[in-house]
């Protein structure tokens, strides 16, 4: 790894990864030409809408679309009824296409009509009349999880599962990770602390709201254009839930307005599918940016108390950890979140004895997903506030604290697996000298420091690279590029790999009917996982052309070179050849076109069964590793904090597009700044959400973002292409502690529940 | 009742007959076919939405259409000129300002609008100039350096 990096600081290894390219969708968007899914249309489209439940639980008596199908202009009117049987869903198949038998949150979907404008889609909503026989509604997860609770899933036992769910009534699943005998080693520890945290639901809010449009044909093939993270995925979910082979399913990627984890599960595309399939006729289905907050997938709320035990000298011995997730009405996500951040919570320290109970429980609100960090955040927050309220206690600087206990290469993580690469130290080094930690701070102002740690490599993924015959190439990729830079990022591997300029490379992403399978755009896999499958095929269709080359130049493979688009004998660099040539010999003389193709899969490790109960996934790789280090001002009178400053530092491993990395992290610390400071979504008693506008639910603006100091750190990865790991969820996850830990040494207050709101901590300053 | 509006749009006359309750931002989209401003919430919320209207930014989305009669209206479809694009969409490209790209247009007028009337802001005045136009995924930071690097410049 030390020879790689030397390589790189020369600059003699890379030619196209680690260059500041610009991002190849950059023009487009910026000149508004980029197409989403709201800019698509058709000659006599219909426009789709969803009538939602107004009750947070309830048995449906009976639905009758009758009325609606009467109203000129409405082409078609379902509910359950009119739709196959079916639940899918990533781990447990709960989730029906449209509520079947009970609602389950205020916004569950019981019907939907296809109608020539939107005016009359609503009007038709109003005309369809549901019964409901309320039921008592559950929105605490301590009750849910208590006996007298009413099931919310009376059927659970029933539904498939894709893994070993460990369910009790009202949990959905529970995971358990245990190492050492902890008990013994809290015994053996000098101190032990233990600290219980809060967090809040919050929304992605991407700025474009989720969205389709479905067309069925004659032949009974369904298109979708749509706002997704995950085509493929989506190919699976419209297939389970409608009952469609798959082969008769194309969903088309188009651009995508942000995804941040609310765009991978199917929000409008099994609705839009079935309506269209019933009209005979394109449907768009968009919704608005009130369902966008009230009847999508948001970040789990959470419960989680940590115990450590740690020796005089400030090593940690012994952790426990309870965490509560609150999946609400619909798993989603939700086991494998709660099972991931159950498998985080032990933050990028290392911990000889530990025991993690993680639970994921049903209430009646709406269905929790991924939201970038997924269950890793809460797990953050609640650890590492947990990290400085020890370091305190035992009278030691957080710094130090944490350096006494980071990772190192070749460490496992929980559940046993092998990080070869942990760039913690350095992260927390660079941003602690970065921002001058220790130095004094004026009035009211404090510092706060987090670390954390992340993956960036599970599941599977393929990818295909074209030799075209005029020599440049194509890469087809299932992968889309929501923001995050995906499709820059995967060409400059291509062209790497095949020593082509940038330019000689495009790509075509996200359309099943013709770019290879990815599993899906999340878990920050894809610079790693689809990079690998990218290189691998780059690779292939490179010895390809050097076997074709060969036979010309009369000398074997091995002797040949790619550079800039040259073929040349390495040593005797006037036999050369070019790439335009091999081009067009392959198509129009001798061999027939090139193509690579690869396909991966993230597997080897396989956890203890007696260590790792319930958890959802396979092995993991590509652990990556940050650390942010936040400096803010509290307004006295009023409670109110303004991130002044902010430095955060991640490893990465080799970073592709350095620029494409600093901006997510801008981007995930900003968002993470949200989260600490004053995203919530509110429900009423009766399970309402309250605040569902963009003015009642405030993300952050340019008034609140701090100035950020972007590190890149490249502990290279050995198992990704060209050393790269991954970027975009970890980002987010050290922020909110860190602007906790900021708070507390501003203020002396510790807030232990989020949104550290303005209220709270005016609250807290009066009792001072 | 359909009511007749004539205004200019980058450039060119428009006459529309549209419901007088129709938005300008649902005019332009749908109507006029120009989709690259966008709608992010229809509240006047986002600013994904901004257009130019006689080179003060407005949310399209709050403007009803007959207030535009005899106007001349901007949207990111007016910048670019003989396939080259404008100074401030060149900036955004190169300084990595763009991601999704979904707030990027409204961004940019938003853009416009504070470097015609302030042609050297300070980072401050950038931030103060654009917080009526949310992105998600940038953090701002590298918008607020490209519009940063156009100070003192021709745009
Ligand atoms: S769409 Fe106009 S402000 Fe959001
Ligand atoms: S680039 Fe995605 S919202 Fe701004």
């Amino acid at each position: 790894m030390g020879i790689l990096l030397d390589a790189v600081e020369k600059g003699t290894l890379f030619n196209v990864v680690g260059k500041r390219v610009p991002r190849v969708d950059a023009a487009e968007k910026a000149t508004g030409q980029a197409v989403y899914v709201d800019d698509i249309s058709f000659p006599h489209m219909l426009y789709g809408k969803v009538l939602r439940s107004p009750l947070a639980h309830a048995r449906i008596k009976k639905v009758d679309v009758s009325r609606a199908l009467r109203l000129p202009g409405v082409k078609v009117a379902i509910s359950a009824q009119d739709l196959p049987d079916t639940r899918h869903g990533p781990f447990i198949y709960d989730t029906p296409v449209l509520a079947r038998g009970k609602v389950l949150y205020v916004g569950d979907p019981v019907a939907a009509v296809a109608a020539v404008d939107e005016d009359t889609a609503l009007e038709a909503l109003a005309l369809i009349d549901v019964e409901y026989e309320e039921l008592v509604p559950v929105f605490d997860t301590d009750f849910a999880m208590s006996p007298e609770a009413p099931l919310l899933h009376e059927n659970q036992e029933a539904y498939i599962k894709t893994f070993k769910a460990i369910q009790k009534g009202n949990i959905c699943s529970r995971t358990t990770f245990i190492e050492g005998d902890v008990e013994e080693a809290l015994k053996r520890s000098d101190y032990v602390f233990e600290d219980s945290f809060t967090t809040q639901m919050v929304q992605q809010t991407p700025i474009e709201t989720n969205g389709t449009v479905a067309a069925y044909d004659i032949s009974g093939r369904l298109t979708l254009w749509t706002s997704t993270q995950a085509p493929h995925l989506m190919q699976i979910r419209i297939s389970d839930g409608l009952l469609i082979p798959i082969n008769k399913i194309r969903v088309i990627g188009l651009r995508t307005g942000g995804g941040f984890g609310g765009k991978v599960e199917p929000k409008t595309q099994i609705i839009a599918a079935a309506l269209a399939q019933r009209a005979g006729k394109p449907v768009k289905l968009v919704l608005t940016r009130k369902e966008e907050f009230t009847a999508t997938s948001p970040r789990h709320s959470s419960k989680i108390t940590v115990k450590s035990g740690v020796s005089r000298e400030g090593k940690i011995l012994a952790r426990t950890i309870k965490a509560v997730y609150d999946t609400g009405a619909y798993a989603d996500d939700g086991p494998g979140i709660a099972g991931f951040g159950g498998m985080m919570s032990l933050g990028p320290y290392k911990i000889p004895s530990y025991r993690i109970d993680s639970y994921c429980v049903y209430t009646n609100k709406m269905g929790c997903g991924a939201f970038r960090g997924f269950g890793n955040p809460q797990a953050a927050f609640a650890t590492e506030s947990h990290m400085d309220m020890v370091a305190e206690r035992i009278g030691i600087d957080p710094v130090e604290f944490r350096l006494k206990n980071v990772l190192r290469n070749g460490d496992l993580s929980v559940g046993g697996i092998p990080m070869p690469s942990v760039g913690v130290k350095e992260c927390l080094e660079k941003t602690a000298k970065a921002a001058g930690w220790g130095k004094s701070l004026g009035k009211n102002r404090g510092m706060g420091v987090a670390c954390l740690q992340h993956i960036s490599g599970v599941l599977s993924s393929s990818a295909i690279v074209r030799i075209n015959g005029d020599g440049t190439a194509t890469v087809f990729t299932g992968a889309i590029d929501i923001g995050q830079g995906s499709d820059t990022t995967l060409t400059q591997i291509a062209a790497e790999e095949l020593g082509l300029p940038m330019e000689a490379v495009g790509i075509v992403a996200a359309d099943t009917a013709s770019t290879p399978y990815n599993w899906a755009v999340t878990a920050s896999r894809i610079t790693r996982t689809n990079g690998n499958a990218v290189r691998l095929a780059a690779a292939d269709a490179k010895r390809q052309i050097l076997e074709l080359a060969a036979r010309f130049l009369d000398v074997t493979p091995e002797e040949l070179q790619i550079m800039e688009g040259q073929i040349t004998v390495k040593g005797s660099p006037e036999r050369t050849l070019k790439m335009h040539d091999i081009g067009g010999i392959s198509h129009w003389a001798t061999r027939g076109p090139i193509i690579g193709n690869a396909s991966v899969m993230v597997e080897g490790h396989k956890y203890d069964p007696e260590k790792v109960k319930g958890f959802p996934f396979g092995t993991m790789a590509g652990f990556v590793f940050g650390s942010h280090i936040v400096e803010v001002e509290v307004d006295e009178s009023t409670g109110r904090v303004q991130v002044v400053d902010a430095v955060a530092a991640h490893d990465v491993g080799k970073a592709v597009n350095p620029t494409g990395v600093e901006g997510q992290i801008q981007g995930g610390l900003v968002q993470g700044l949200g989260y600490a400071l004053f995203e919530e979504i509110v429900y009423d008693e009766k399970g309402k959400v309250i605040n569902d506008t963009m003015l009642d639910y405030k993300i952050p603006t340019a008034l609140d973002a701090p100035h950020i100091t972007p590190l890149i750190v490249e502990e290279t990865d050995p198992g990704g292409p060209f050393g790269a790991k991954g970027v975009g969820e970890p980002t987010l996850v050290g922020t909110a502690p860190a602007i906790a830990n900021a708070v507390k040494r501003a203020t002396g207050i510790r807030i232990k529940d989020l949104p550290l709101s303005m209220e709270k901590l005016w609250r807290e300053m009066k009792k001072l | 009742m359909k009511t007749t509006v004539c205004f200019f749009l980058n450039g060119e006359k428009q006459v529309v007959k549209v419901e007088p309750s129709r938005t300008l931002l649902d005019v332009i989209r749908k109507d006029l076919g120009l989709t690259g401003t966008k709608k992010g919430c229809g509240d006047g919320d986002c600013g994904g939405c901004t257009v130019l209207i006689d080179g003060m930014p407005y949310n399209s989305c709050l403007v009803l259409i007959p207030k535009v009669e005899g106007k001349e209206v901007t949207t990111i479809e007016g910048l670019a000129e003989n396939g080259q694009m404008h100074p401030i969409q060149q900036a955004f490209v190169n300084h990595g300002a763009i991601q999704c790209g979904f707030c990027t247009p409204g961004m940019i007028m938003s853009a416009k609008y504070i470097l015609n009337a302030n042609p050297k802001p300070t980072e401050k005045e950038i931030r103060q100039g654009i917080s009526g136009n949310l992105c998600r995924c940038t953090g701002y930071q590298k918008i607020v350096e490209a519009i940063g690097s156009l100070a003192g410049k021709e745009v």
